[in-house]
């Protein structure tokens, strides 16, 4: 406090200042005053005399530090540069108030908080504000004129002054689609008209009476209320039974539940094929995507973790090898490609179940040129064949499903059966084998199919339910189709490779076909006589009644010369055009006057006739064509890296380095025109006239040729044509004056867009909107900028 | 050229139109029939339709009431229904007449400037197709023909049998002018196919208004005539004499001697370009600009004398038949022929080049007489002509007359089937010096050694005709008129070309010139997009595979935008075609009253 100590001495020196003043006077005044003011006197003085003593007495400050203010009137403000608290302002009043604390804490509080005001802003940068928000406002105000600023620059024509209503009288529709509804009267029934949303254009429906022809009767709501209760009910049924039955962890379960599942897809599928080929279809492709996918993934190709482990334990469990080449096994099913049967064969698709036999010598409807197609596919089917096969007469599906359902023992005696009857099977066919043909591949093949077939069993444990669906499927698929083949082939006399043979022979046929590619190959068809004549009934050569024509080589050429590529021009493919005779009904009987003359010159010509001119011409246009071809050109320096003089020759490498080659020419527009030269020469004339050098929008000739190909004069057009196409850009009124864009303007076509102020009838709903953009592409074009 | 105005009258018209034309369809097989009855009567059996008016198109109207049906759109408010509402459509094949180039197309993206560009030159194009189409009936006349009846060719029919048949002013045009002493004789007509010109070797020059008969100027210049040639006008013609050539006026007097152009034997003159051409004796192929009277161009052929000579009107390109079997054609910019064809085994006797510039027929010492498609520069047809044809020239309408001694044959449609008799034939006296159509008649004008006769061919000349280009009622002051324009309309002789499109191209040569000079100078290509080089890092993520990687993935991103891109495209496209569908969806499905009951 020392503030309060400042202020104390103050007070007293002030004291000190009138009692030396006063003191005379007072004393002199209060004379005849009684004891009371003695005693007060007296203890006033005690008080001057202690106040000038000791401590209180002012002394004269000494600057002894450095600080910030140096008075010179040797005022030094103790506490100086310290704040006063806002409190310490109230400290002199009394203490009793309970107000007062409360006040002096909310001062504290307020003076803790460190809100300040902030020193104002210098003016520059006050004035760079304000310049930034006008800036930003008028920029505001100016881009709303931007759309009709861009119309105006992208409109066809401005017509000055603006806004001018077109004189002369208006067509009927273009009046009665303006029309507005301007009398209140008329304004008024549109206006009731609207609210009650009656149809104007077109007295069909309110949108009332539509939507209570849309709604349905009392009973009809009532029943489909109840259906879909009822669905929803049984899907919640439905819902629990899935849940439970997917809380079940035994893999027994599992395991015939797949099993039954499968089955059941078979069955279906089988059905399909006969009521829904397109369904089957789709599940065929279906089949397809999941064979591709098998074919991309590492799925089944013992690869991963599980099978490694296997692999290791495969040495000495028996389980773990038959559970790796169930996998394999997997994989080449899935990956298996299904053979789409032709229609016939669906049509008898229930014999090859009865039939007992197996011959699947080949497979004729896979490629027969392919040898690795042939090789696998011939002996996989077979394999799926003889489990299904073998199952399905013994047992039904859904009584193995069960039976694998009540006992694991029960099932290998049954696999064991299975075993036995296969083998049974096996030796049945192999014996048919040896009888019938003899490929070794199919019987290496077959040594394997007991454990494959054992195999199979395990498959369901390993892989998912879905793709063996679909694997067990093919396998089933192939082997109806591959039976039927072998029927179809049985029916034929001559089985076996003879069989092959028949079906190759179409493929190879088909190999044998050329087919034309190449602009080039069309050429040399066009350039085979046939061709040529192609379009005239042209005569045999012997029967035509002219000597020339078979005096010239060109009529005992052949077709098979011509297909080659030859370099020159054969002479005699030059004016091969064969000649129509023509008869004449009068024979020219008056002897010309330069008769004998001009006879005389054509025997010659004709004695000379042919090879001369055509040898001459044909001269005349290879030297053409040497003459525009490239030179090259030889930069070889003799004697540099090797020996110069008379008689050596550069060597061969070094000519090969250093002669430059040119590109070869673009192709000669006369190039396949055995009988014509065509200059190749730049026309520079023509040149100088043409445009080079696109104008500015334009980004490559073709666009810019485009815009330019149809004439615009009045000799190719018609008189309203060249007066709409040469139309001036800016049309201005002789003598009017023409105004700056009013603001109005802007204003009218903001009003059009948001209040969509169109007229009361419209021709056609549909037309509507496109009318309305078409009158506010109008009126926008008539406005113009400012500038 | 309508105004809208009377075009919308013109379509609620149509009605009454179609009537009317149904009727006169009628009313044309009556006639017919009666000429037949007529014909059986008289013995005579031929019609000779000339000039004979179109039927008005039914069709059109038919379709146009159909479309409207489907539409079944009542526009107006008032109860009363436009049947024919909108515009008369306008049948595809006129439209394909008048199509100029093919439709560009563009890619979906151009910057907004170039679309309104492209836009609008796309829309005005399209416009004046239309309205030429549309205004292609304003040429109602049709070509006539020549039948014969069962067994009976039509080249058997003589000229008198059909002068007879025809009305007076036609028959009028078959006559004979008897001129032995100076034949034979040359001719050539005037552009608008009124007056005639006739030089007879011997001397003789004389100019007529062949349809009157009136003589206009006759001389003999006392010198061997080589060919004869109108000017521009009926005003000035030009004869190629013994030694120089020289321009008279039309009443004979001698106008200019150009010295420059000597032994000249034939010329060919260019109308929209005001050259004449000449080829020479010497081999020479000079071109007079008539016009200012300057010497364009001299080219020496090297291909001795030049006596075979005929121009392509298409392009104004100059044809030349050449003694070895080659016809070349030439224009004034180049000193080497820009085509050179060999035709014929034996020397070229004559050659033509039809209205279109697409067929050129040539014959040749060989007797053959073959066309050409100019355009690939192939042969179309081989003809053997037995005793070889001297003089060819196609008509206007592409008839084709050959001149075989002393007759001439007249051919129809030589280029697209193979014709094995001809259309007509004729016998003249003397042997056939030259022969020429006339322009806008269906007449052949036949020059011979004993004169000059004048055949009438139905179906030669084009019906209608131009009146702003070669119109030939005009008067005086219209022709003066036409002079003038047609010199303010002058072609410059550096625009001829083997494509007359040409000025429409833009000059690639210079174009890449330029732009590889711009790439020289900037030190890159500015058009390509640059090359992605993967930038160089350390630590052995710069190993080649990592380089490879990265490229790779670049190139993916690019692909990626290109694919984005054109699916947007796509899509865009789609959605408008869909928007379309729907509205024609809207407009075709109008709500009938017995929708409400409709669930």
């Amino acid at each position: 406090m020392e503030s309060d100590d400042g202020a104390m001495i103050k007070q007293g020196m002030y004291d000190d200042h009138v009692e030396n003043r006063e003191d005379p006077t007072s004393i002199s005044a209060s004379e005849d005053e009684d004891g009371s003011d003695d005693e007060r006197k007296n203890r006033k003085l005690l008080e001057a005399i202690s106040s000038l003593g000791g401590k209180k007495r002012k002394k004269l400050a000494e600057r002894s530090e450095a600080s910030i203010q140096v008075s010179e009137f040797t005022v030094n403000a103790e506490g100086e540069g310290e704040k006063i608290n806002l409190s310490d302002l109230i400290g002199t009043m009394d203490k009793t108030t309970a107000s007062l604390s409360k006040t002096k804490k909310q001062l504290k509080n307020l003076q803790n908080s460190h809100t300040t005001l902030e020193t104002p802003l210098s003016k520059q940068e006050t004035q760079k504000i304000h310049r930034d928000v006008a800036f930003d406002k008028t920029a505001k105000e100016v881009s709303r004129w931007e759309s009709i600023v861009k119309q105006n620059r992208r409109a066809e024509q401005l017509v000055f002054p603006l806004n001018q209503e077109p004189s002369g009288p208006k067509r009927m529709d273009q009046v009665v689609t303006g029309w507005k509804a301007q009398t209140p009267l008329e304004q008024e029934i549109f206006s009731l008209l609207h609210k009650n949303k009656q149809p104007i254009h077109h007295p069909v429906l309110t949108p009332m009476e539509e939507a209570s022809l849309g709604a349905m009767s009392l009973e009809e709501a009532k029943v489909r209320r109840a259906e879909l209760q009822k669905a929803r009910v049984l899907q919640s049924y439905y819902e629990a039974k899935a849940k439970r039955e997917r809380k079940i962890k035994s893999k027994k379960y599992h395991r015939v539940q797949n099993k039954s599942k499968r089955k059941e897809f078979l069955k279906q599928f089988d059905d399909m094929l006969k009521t829904d080929p397109a369904a089957a279809l789709e599940e065929l492709k279906k089949m397809e995507l999941s064979r591709m996918q098998e074919r991309m993934s590492l799925k089944h190709q013992n690869s991963g973790k599980w099978a490694k482990s296997k692999a290791i334990m495969a040495k000495y469990d028996e389980g773990a090898r038959k559970a790796m080449q169930s996998q394999l096994e997997v994989n080449k099913d899935l990956t298996q490609k299904v053979v789409v049967v032709s229609e016939e064969e669906d049509e008898d698709k229930d014999s090859p179940d009865t039939l007992p036999d197996f011959v699947n010598d080949s497979q004729p409807l896979l490629d027969p040129v392919n040898p690795w197609m042939r090789g696998k596919l011939s002996v996989e089917p077979t394999v799926q064949e003889v489990g299904e096969g073998t199952e399905a007469p013994l047992l039904p599906p859904e009584e193995t499903a069960q039976s694998d359902g009540k006992a694991e023992s029960e099932q290998e005696v049954e696999e064991t059966e299975e075993e036995v009857l296969l083998r049974d099977f096996e030796t049945r066919r192999k014996l048919r084998r040896t009888e019938v043909a003899d490929s070794v591949t199919v019987s290496l093949e077959d040594k394997e199919t007991p454990e494959e077939n054992e195999a199979e069993q395990e498959v369901v444990e390993i892989s998912d339910g879905e793709e063996e669906d679909l694997s067990e499927f093919t396998s089933l698929y192939q082997g109806i189709t591959n039976s039927q083949k072998s029927q179809s082939q049985e029916a034929q006399p001559e089985p076996g490779q003879g069989a092959v043979l028949t079906e190759e022979a179409p493929g190879l046929l088909e190999e044998t076909l050329v087919r034309i590619r190449t602009l080039e190959d069309v050429e040399m068809l066009s350039q085979n006589p046939l061709h040529i004549e192609g379009n005239q009934p042209s005569p045999p050569v012997d029967q035509s009644p002219n000597i020339e024509e078979t005096a010239l080589p060109c009529g005992t050429q052949k077709a098979g010369k011509k297909m080659k590529r030859k370099k020159g021009i054969d002479p005699n493919e030059v004016l091969t055009k064969e000649a129509k005779m023509i008869k004449v009904p009068l024979a020219p009987t008056a002897v010309e006057d330069e008769n004998g003359e001009e006879e005389q010159r054509t025997i010659i010509s004709e004695a000379f006739a042919g090879d001369d001119v055509v040898s001459d011409f044909l001269k005349d246009k290879r030297k053409q064509e040497e003459a525009g071809k490239p030179k090259v050109v030889d930069l070889t320096l003799p004697g540099w890296g090797e020996w110069g003089g008379q008689g050596l020759k550069t060597s061969r490498r070094k000519q090969r380095r250093f002669r430059v080659k040119a590109a070869p020419p673009p192709p000669r527009r006369d190039g396949k025109l055995p009988a014509i030269i065509i200059s190749e020469k730049r026309d520079s004339a023509v040149a100088a006239l043409q445009v080079s050098q696109l104008p500015f929008p334009f980004e490559n000739p073709t666009q810019f040729q485009h815009t330019i190909r149809s004439p615009i004069g009045r000799t190719w057009n018609t008189q309203q044509v060249v007066r709409k196409i040469t139309a001036p850009k800016v049309v201005t009124q002789l003598g009017a004056i023409i105004d700056p864009i009013a603001r109005e303007e802007l204003m009218k076509g903001r009003k059009q867009t948001i209040a969509r102020t169109g007229p009361n009838i419209l021709l056609e709903p549909g037309k509507e909107d496109v009318k309305k953009t078409a009158q506010k592409g109008t009126q926008k074009k008539k406005k113009h900028t400012k500038n | 050229m309508a105004a809208p105005g009377e075009k919308a009258l013109e379509t609620t018209h149509v009605g009454k139109k179609e009537k009317q034309s149904a009727k006169r369809y009628w009313q044309g097989t009556e006639e017919e029939g009666k000429e037949d009855h007529k014909g059986q009567n008289e013995g005579k059996s031929k019609h000779v339709l000339l000039q004979k008016e179109t039927p008005a198109r039914m069709e059109g109207a038919k379709k146009r009431r159909e479309r409207e049906e489907e539409r079944g759109g009542n526009k107006f408010i008032s109860g009363k229904s436009d049947p024919f509402p909108g515009s008369a459509p306008v049948p595809e094949e006129k439209l394909k007449k008048f199509q100029r180039g093919e439709k560009g197309k563009l890619p979906p993206r151009l910057q907004y400037k170039l679309r309104d560009i492209v836009d609008r030159s796309e829309a005005a194009s399209e416009l004046a197709q239309k309205q030429a189409a549309r205004h292609d009936l304003l040429l109602p006349e049709d070509a006539g023909f020549l039948e014969g009846d069962e067994d009976e060719d039509t080249c058997t029919i003589s000229q008198e049998d059909i002068a007879d048949a025809v009305d007076i002013t036609s028959g009028a045009k078959y006559f004979n002018l008897n001129l032995s002493q100076f034949g034979p004789y040359r001719l050539d007509y005037s552009k608008t196919g009124r007056h005639l010109l006739l030089g007879g070797r011997r001397g003789h020059v004389t100019c007529l208004d062949w349809q009157s008969k009136q003589l206009m100027c006759e001389m003999n210049v006392m010198e061997t005539v080589n060919d004869v040639k109108w000017l521009h006008s009926e005003a000035m013609f030009a004869v190629a004499q013994k030694k120089w050539l020289y321009i008279y006026d039309n009443n004979g007097i001698e106008l200019h001697c150009i010295r420059k152009f000597n032994d000249v034997l034939r010329m060919q003159f260019l109308p929209y370009h005001f050259l004449l051409a000449t080829a020479s004796a010497t081999g020479f192929l000079q071109y007079l600009d008539v016009s200012v009277g300057k010497e364009v161009a001299a080219i020496c052929t090297k291909s001795g004398r030049l006596d075979v000579m005929s121009q392509n009107p298409h392009n104004a390109i100059i044809h030349l038949g050449h003694s070895n079997g080659t016809v070349t054609l030439w224009s004034p910019n180049q000193k080497e022929s820009l085509v050179k064809m060999l035709c014929h085994q034996g020397g070229v006797r004559s050659v033509t080049v039809d209205k279109s510039g697409t067929y050129m027929v040539t014959s040749g010492m060989d007797k053959k007489l073959k066309v050409y498609d100019l355009r690939a520069f192939k042969p179309l047809q081989s003809y053997f002509l037995p005793a070889g044809a001297s003089c060819l020239s196609l008509s206007q309408r592409g008839l084709l007359s050959a001149a075989t001694g002393d007759i001439v044959q007249v051919y129809r449609d030589v280029w697209s089937t193979p014709v094995t008799k001809p259309y007509m034939a004729h016998r003249v006296r003397g042997s056939v010096w030259g022969v020429h159509f006339c322009p806008f008649e269906d007449v052949l004008g036949v020059g011979h050694g004993d004169g000059f006769t004048s055949m009438v061919v139905p179906g030669a000349g084009e019906p209608n005709f131009d009146g702003l280009d070669a119109n030939p009622y005009r008067s005086a002051k219209q022709r003066q008129e036409w002079e003038v324009k047609a010199l303010l309309e002058k072609v410059q002789p550096e625009l001829i070309c083997l494509d007359p499109g040409t000025l429409s191209q833009v000059d690639k040569a210079t174009w890449e010139q330029r732009h590889q000079d711009q790439v020289q100078a900037l030190g890159y290509d500015p058009q390509t997009k640059e090359k992605f080089t993967p930038r160089h890092k350390t630590k052995g993520r710069s190993s080649s595979g990592k380089v490879e990687k990265r490229k790779k993935q670049v190139a993916h991103e690019d692909q990626r935008d290109d694919i984005r891109k054109t699916v947007e495209d796509r899509m865009k496209l789609e959605k408008e075609r869909k928007e379309k569908e729907n509205k024609t969806k809207t407009f075709s499905g109008q709500n009938s009253a017995l929708d409400r009951f409709r669930k």
